[in-house]
């Protein structure tokens, strides 16, 4: 079947199947490979991507479901001047990842926080990234990051 | 060794961002899931449902003809390779071979046109098993009538990195042995002022690399080509090699950003078999488990151990024994190694005059166990430092206290015939106290403790490595050492920026390609700091002896009259960066010089280990009497690390490792129920989540410039987990009055607890 939906800011058409998930037509039709899937049963938040700026597990969510809406991945981030998203620089500063596996889902979820609530307490942080796991950091750099990217954007904001 | 204690770097021993950083947040950097090659297959796996079985037939024909199906892959399809693989013990059949020995065991693998057609396709292929007797446990699998899970006897791999015989396959389920002991520990305990003693339960644990194990193989009449998500590129080459036989310069293994490794990723797992898949379907071939596959590749030993510890009248530890009893599942994997590092790992960091560890593991029908972060240490630091402050508590001693007065002394040779003790761990355990507060007041149900461990790290010195100075200045290092996210990529460019006084943003890695990078044994047992640094500091060097003499060409004068200034040379008035040296000796703005450095077990590195990674943590806990929960208040981690190259990596190292050992200490378990997994999935294996955060985190570095890498680094980054278990037992302890000698405390356990003291 057809599906239309807008991608990182552009209108997309891809031919799917039924099953197919959105992780699978992001990673294999469309070679947006920043979507990383791991626990496939949405409990882990690798996969994390927004839908109409909501977070959503792409690994179950069938890409059928994103018709007609508006998607951002991992690679919607960056400027086209090349300049980081604040999440992003916040988290080469902090040292909020180490192997990575688990960071696009990680900046995507905090992403849809910091768009809901511009200046979290770390007890806010905390519960509102609690699906998203790591095995690597320990958590705290990436609270400290989101903490840090929070400052910047209500800095930028001119809030 | 002056010179290496200088103390004004420029580079080193800087928090330098990541050099993964921006591809890793932009979500660019590469994993092998992420890889295509053109005319790729796709493999899936179908798993024996039994735990022990003979397998009577095997009929594919239907999964064959179905379309998009290009192979099945069986054991009996295996004809000329040798499907037995091993570093250690040669006892691992790409796929079972007449039976399986767990359940999860890959029986045949469907190679198709996508995954979905594969997978479909597994239904279809028809096994008869005859089912055998089984044995799960270490207990059961040493009894008289268990059934043997391996009749032949095995070679040994040629990559055994230790000294232990092979006893797999002599009549037993044994897979291997190993005993340590000096002094009179009979004579010890019976003079003893005070012993206890008492039996421990360290759980098999899941290592839940976020990226599970993903290989593509490309097998052709030109060799062997591996993508493979493995820590070790240079041990998998090896088996390798003798599956199929080959010359080494024939087996390629190449791998990009790896997903998290923490031990499951070393040796080799799944590129056998999407080798064989590969050969079998004469095309390019990829194989990615799931997250529920990868729980049935590989898992921790859990050990059974009794331990018993002794004091004399002035409260020194004088004698140390314990039996330890490891279950290494099907196939022997880094088991031997686990065996006998958790043997040895029974006794630092403190000197006691009389011991004796005895330790021996079983072949049992559950997933193989392996290498898992730490190394056996944790098995074993659960029993070692519960009984610490279990002593101090018997003779009345603040066991903060005893710790300091029975810590190992730097210099001290606290392991008979090893490498004198070369940390700090009065100043560890200071520190970690300082940091969690010790001397304050404890509110009620809050348990604080402190606990450190002291591991023969580091591996093997086998490491090797090529740095290119090009003609403008900028350096591309050749590394074996592959980046499983403890900063390898940034870490080592510091060292040669520092070296060769070149801006860090000038040099550049590539790793882990055996067609391209020089021998690296592993990954692993904290050792590429140390000794992959120093190699690349010796290669820097290196290449600056040789820049030196062709300024001496250019400027006509002799070696000795060069002299090396931050970033190339100086010759009388003249001035010569390391670009215009080599642009004026080749006479063209092009061309390179090549430094390298080759390490081997001589000189610092003759004696082993490499260096004892140390490390100590500390915890504040409450305990909540009506449910059993413990919530984790207070962490404190100190990594005595020499000198850390890059502080945030190996602080970020520490933490990382305490929240496994924390999770290890409070939820994290495989059960078995029978011969199934029982909680299989990270439905149901809890790992540690944001929410099981400390609320205060103190992270420490010891750097006293005291190891033996490039200017006093040492490892870090295992340690931090290791002595998490027993620290959360102890505070337990102190909390609430209950001491549970098995991990991981789960609030049932706890109350459970709480109920049989009432």
């Amino acid at each position: 079947m057809k599906l239309s939906f807008e991608l990182n800011g552009k209108a997309r058409e891809v031919e799917c199947e039924a099953a197919d998930t959105l992780a699978e037509v992001l990673r294999n039709q469309l070679n947006l490979t920043g979507t990383k899937v791991s626990c496939e049963v949405q409990v882990c938040g690798a996969c994390t991507v927004l839908v109409d700026g909501l977070p959503v597990s792409a690994c179950t969510f069938l890409a059928y479901e994103a018709r007609g809406k508006s998607v951002t991945t991992i690679e919607g981030l960056e400027g086209s001047d090349g300049k980081l998203h604040p999440l992003q620089q916040a988290f080469i500063d902090e040292f909020a990842f180490q192997c990575g596996y688990c960071t696009p889902g990680m900046i995507l979820s905090a992403k849809a926080l910091l768009a809901e609530n511009p200046a979290p307490t770390r007890e806010e942080i905390i519960h509102y990234m609690d699906g998203n796991l790591c095995r690597c950091t320990g958590y705290l750099p990436i609270v400290k990051a989101i903490e840090r990217a929070a400052v910047e954007m209500r800095r930028g904001s001119g809030k | 060794m002056s010179a290496e204690r200088k103390t004004d770097f420029h580079v080193v021993n800087h928090s330098v961002p990541r050099r993964d950083g921006r591809v890793k947040v932009t979500g660019r950097a590469q994993y092998v899931a992420d890889l295509k090659l053109l005319g790729m297959a796709y493999a899936k796996v179908l798993r024996s449902p039994y735990a022990h079985a003979r397998i009577v037939s095997i009929d594919k024909s239907r999964a064959e003809a179905r379309p998009g199906v290009y192979c099945v892959v069986t054991g009996n399809d295996l004809e000329g390779i040798n499907p037995y693989y091993g570093h250690a013990v040669k006892d691992h059949p790409l796929l079972a071979i007449d039976k399986v020995r767990y359940a999860g065991e890959p029986v045949a693998a469907v190679v198709a046109v996508d995954e979905r057609t594969a997978f479909e396709a597994l239904e279809f292929i028809d096994v008869q098993y005859e089912e055998l007797k089984a044995v799960f446990t270490p207990q059961e699998a040493m009894a008289k009538d268990a059934p043997l899970l391996h009749e032949r006897q095995f070679e040994a791999g040629a990559l055994r990195g230790f000294e232990g015989d092979v006893t797999a396959g002599r009549g037993t389920n044994v897979c291997q042995t190993h005993r340590i002991q000096w002094g009179d520990v009979e004579t010890a305990f019976k003079n003893a002022a005070a012993v206890v003693e008492g039996e421990y339960y360290f759980p098999m644990t899941y290592a839940y690399a976020m990226e599970p194990y993903v290989a593509i193989a490309d097998v052709t009449d030109q060799g062997v080509t591996i993508y493979s998500s493995a820590q070790h590129p240079f041990m998998v080459r090896h088996d390798l090699k003798s599956v199929f036989n080959l010359p080494v310069a024939q087996v390629r293994l190449v791998v990009p950003f790896v997903g998290g490794g923490y031990g499951s990723k070393s040796y080799t797992k799944i590129e056998p078999l999407v080798a064989a898949c590969s050969w079998k379907a004469k095309r390019p071939v990829k194989l990615q488990l799931t997250v529920e596959e990868a729980m049935l590749t590989t898992r921790s030993d859990d050990a059974y151990t009794w331990m018993r510890t002794a004091v004399d009248r002035n409260g020194k530890i004088i004698a140390r024994q314990a039996k330890i009893l490891m279950n290494t599942g099907a196939y022997a994997e880094n088991s031997p190694l686990v065996v006998e590092k958790s043997t040895n790992r029974c006794v630092g960091p403190y000197a006691i005059p009389n011991v004796l560890i005895e330790n021996t593991s079983y072949y049992t029908n559950t997933v193989p166990a392996s290498s898992y972060r730490g190394f056996g240490c944790a098995q074993v630091t659960l029993p070692g430092e519960s009984q610490i402050d279990e002593l101090a508590a018997k003779i009345g001693k603040d066991p903060y206290q005893f710790r300091l007065e029975n810590a190992a002394k730097p210099g001290e040779e606290f392991f008979p015939g090893m490498r004198p003790f070369d940390g700090a761990l009065k100043q560890d355990l200071e520190t970690a106290a300082e940091a969690i507060g010790w001397n304050e007041p404890l509110p009620e149900n809050h348990g604080r403790t402190v606990a450190c461990s002291g591991s023969d790290a580091g591996a093997y010195p086998l490491t090797s490595t090529a740095i290119r100075i090009h003609a403008d200045g900028s350096v591309t290092i050749l590394t074996g050492s592959t980046e499983l996210g403890q900063g390898s990529h940034t870490v080592l460019p510091q060292i040669a920026a520092e070296e060769l006084g070149v801006p860090f943003d000038k040099v550049r890695v590539v790793s882990s390609d055996t067609a391209i990078t020089p021998y690296d044994r592993s990954t692993g047992a904290s050792r590429t700091t140390t000794l992959m640094g120093t190699a690349i500091l010796e290669a820097s060097r290196e290449a600056i002896r040789q820049m030196v003499a062709m300024a001496a060409d250019i400027f006509k004068v002799k070696s000795e009259d060069i002299q090396v200034v931050r970033g190339g040379v100086r010759c009388g008035e003249a001035q010569l960066s390391w670009a215009e040296v080599i642009s004026k000796y080749y006479a063209l703005p092009d061309g390179e010089v090549i430094g390298r450095a080759y390490i081997r077990k001589e000189g610092r590195f003759a004696k082993l280990p490499v260096f004892w990674e140390t490390a100590c943590t500390g915890i504040e806990l409450e305990v909540d009497r009506e449910t059993g929960k413990i919530e984790l208040k207070k962490l404190a981690t100190v990594g005595d690390v020499g000198l850390a190259i890059n502080p945030s990596l190996a602080e970020g190292q520490d933490l990382g490792a305490a929240t496994m050992g924390m999770g290890i200490g409070l939820f994290e378990e495989l059960v078995y129920e029978g011969p199934q997994l029982a909680n299989g999935s990270i439905l149901d294996y809890r790992v540690p989540r944001f929410s099981d955060l400390p609320k205060q985190v103190e992270l420490r570095l010891v750097q006293n410039q005291d190891g033996v890498g490039p200017y006093g680094a040492k490892g870090g980054g295992e340690a931090s987990l290791n002595s998490m278990a027993a620290n959360i037992a102890n505070a337990v302890d102190r909390a609430v009055g209950v001491r549970i000698r098995r991990a991981p405390l789960t609030p049932e356990r706890v109350w459970r607890a709480l109920q049989n003291k009432k």
